[in-house]
């Protein structure tokens, strides 16, 4: 099918697509169209404005400072894969995005597009709610910073007001030493996740953990920390024995969902090893053994 | 909630609903220019307005990878992409692969060499996606899995697949000018 008549507003500026979002806002915003432009083309989504980001090279940036990778929302998923200073500050950056979707779609897909979109089976927002990155929003008022584990609310759903804008996504930059792995299962190459874990370990100088993050999405409408884990693993030494207790209750903390008996089990099963394999990953890339 | 209303506002274009968007690009080499309503998907502007319909359409919805061609360089989904998203840009479709003397590109020599066709629905696609490989240079060093992590964004119901891996892995070394 094809997408209904809209008026097409392409601003020039940061400033003035500010200003059309606010003065539309039943407006859709179109960066890479990868999630938009598939709902307009089976109408379930028919938006009576759409404003076009494709002339704010502005928001096309990717600047890596002391403390964060700094991404600018028109960047495309592809440019920040292949960028080499986000690597060397941040490489658990590349190996998630190599998760997400295909190499075709990523070409065109926004970083800013999806947070902004918010699936919770997506890997981009799990990524930066477990790093507990930041998030900064840009309205009639400036700009606003939003802290990652605020940003998602809900299945699509974001702490973005109706007259703000994305404009850049924080990823923090990792220690040296620190292991770092995403792990996911999907049901095909390129699919979203059924469920994915974000991780990164840091080994302190008597060979216990001595950070942990430790993040998921595909088990909640939005991705999650799982805090419980992170406290059981730090202060001790990475151990099979110690994986599985935190896997098993990583599993405790999936959300009850209205999923049928056997999806639900099956997810459990899922997210157990792929938090023991994160973690074993993570570990194996601190150069630490198990 | 300030709302600064002097301040001037720069808006490259604002079309109603009927108004038709003027764009240009260049497609296959040739400067285009056209008016054309926003809601127009690349791929209908390449099949019905150019008649180019080598680029085929199959799914709509960015899965099956047949509507593939090169935007600004890289591989896009056709139908994925608003026609006036390109306004300004380079457009390659699986018509400007080939030489202009009809030598044929190294996608295309190695699937008619390697049989990686049979319907030829999927093929316009394909090409279009390995062309891209070639060109941000995918070696013959990945492993087969790795390769059709690669080529899983394009969907083929009749080959099974296996030529269409012999085929990229041909255009490969045809690139690197390791077979004639
Ligand atoms: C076949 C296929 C497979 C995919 N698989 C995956 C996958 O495995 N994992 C995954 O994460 N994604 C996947 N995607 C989605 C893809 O990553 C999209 O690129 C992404 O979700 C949206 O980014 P976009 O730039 O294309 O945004 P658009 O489609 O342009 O916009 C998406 C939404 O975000 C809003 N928006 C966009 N930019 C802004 C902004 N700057 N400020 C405020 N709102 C904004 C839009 O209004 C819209 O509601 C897949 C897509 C396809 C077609
Ligand atoms: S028609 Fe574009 S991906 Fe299927
Ligand atoms: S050759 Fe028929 S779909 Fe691929």
């Amino acid at each position: 099918m094809k997408p209904s008549a809209f008026r097409y507003v392409v601003p020039a500026d940061l400033q003035s697509a500010v200003h059309a979002r606010a003065a539309n806002y039943d407006s859709a915003v179109l960066s890479g169209g990868q999630s938009l432009i598939p709902t307009m083309n089976f109408r379930l989504s028919h938006p009576d404005v759409v404003i076009d980001l494709r002339l704010l090279d502005e928001l096309d940036y990717v600047r890596t400072d002391p403390s964060y990778v700094r991404v600018g929302a028109m960047t495309r998923q592809r440019t920040l894969e292949f960028d080499d200073s986000a690597y060397r500050a941040n490489p658990l950056i590349r190996q998630t995005l190599q998760n997400v979707a295909h190499p075709v779609i990523r070409n065109r897909g926004t970083v800013g597009g999806s947070l902004a979109h918010a699936d919770p089976a997506a890997e981009l927002p799990c990524l930066i709610t477990t790093l507990r990155g930041e998030l900064v929003a840009h309205g009639l008022d400036g700009p606003r910073k939003i802290p990652a584990a605020d940003f998602f609310q809900f299945i699509f759903t974001t702490a973005l007001e109706p007259d703000e804008l994305l404009v850049e996504a924080a990823f923090p930059v990792l220690d040296p030493g620190e292991g770092w792995a995403f792990c996911e299962f999907a049901r095909r190459h390129g699919d979203f996740a059924l469920s994915a874990v974000a991780c990164t370990v840091k080994i302190g100088p008597g060979g216990a953990i001595q950070r942990a993050r430790l993040g998921a999405c595909g088990i909640a409408s939005t991705p999650v920390v799982l805090a419980e884990c992170e406290a059981l693993l730090v202060g001790n030494k990475p151990s099979e024995e110690l994986f599985a207790e935190v896997a098993r209750q990583a599993v405790s903390s999936i959300e009850a969902t209205d999923e049928p008996e056997a999806q639900r089990r099956y997810r459990r099963h899922l997210l157990d090893g792929l938090v023991r394999r994160a973690l074993e990953q993570a570990i194996q890339r601190t150069g630490a053994r198990v | 909630m300030s709302t600064d209303t002097s301040s001037m506002r720069a808006v490259a274009g604002d079309y109603e609903v009927d108004d038709l968007v003027a764009v240009t690009m260049t497609v296959n080499g040739t400067a285009v220019e056209a008016k054309i309503p926003a809601r127009m998907l690349l791929s209908d502007f390449l099949r019905h307005e150019l008649r180019l319909t080598g680029t085929h359409v199959g799914c709509e919805h960015g899965v099956c990878g047949a509507c593939t061609v090169h935007l600004g360089g890289r591989p896009t989904r056709s139908c994925l992409t608003l026609a006036v998203q390109a306004d300004g840009c380079e457009i390659r479709t699986v018509e400007g692969l080939a030489d202009f003397d009809g030598t044929l590109h190294p996608v295309q020599q190695s699937f008619r060499e390697c049989h990686a066709l049979q319907c030829g629905f999927c093929t316009p696609g394909f090409m279009m996606s390995v062309a891209g490989l070639l060109e941000e240079g995918i070696g013959n060093d990945l492993s087969d899995s790795e390769l059709r992590e690669h080529l899983a964004g394009n969907l083929c119901r009749c080959t099974g697949y296996q030529n269409i891996v012999a085929a990229t892995r041909k255009a490969i070394d045809l690139r690197d000018g390791k077979e004639g």
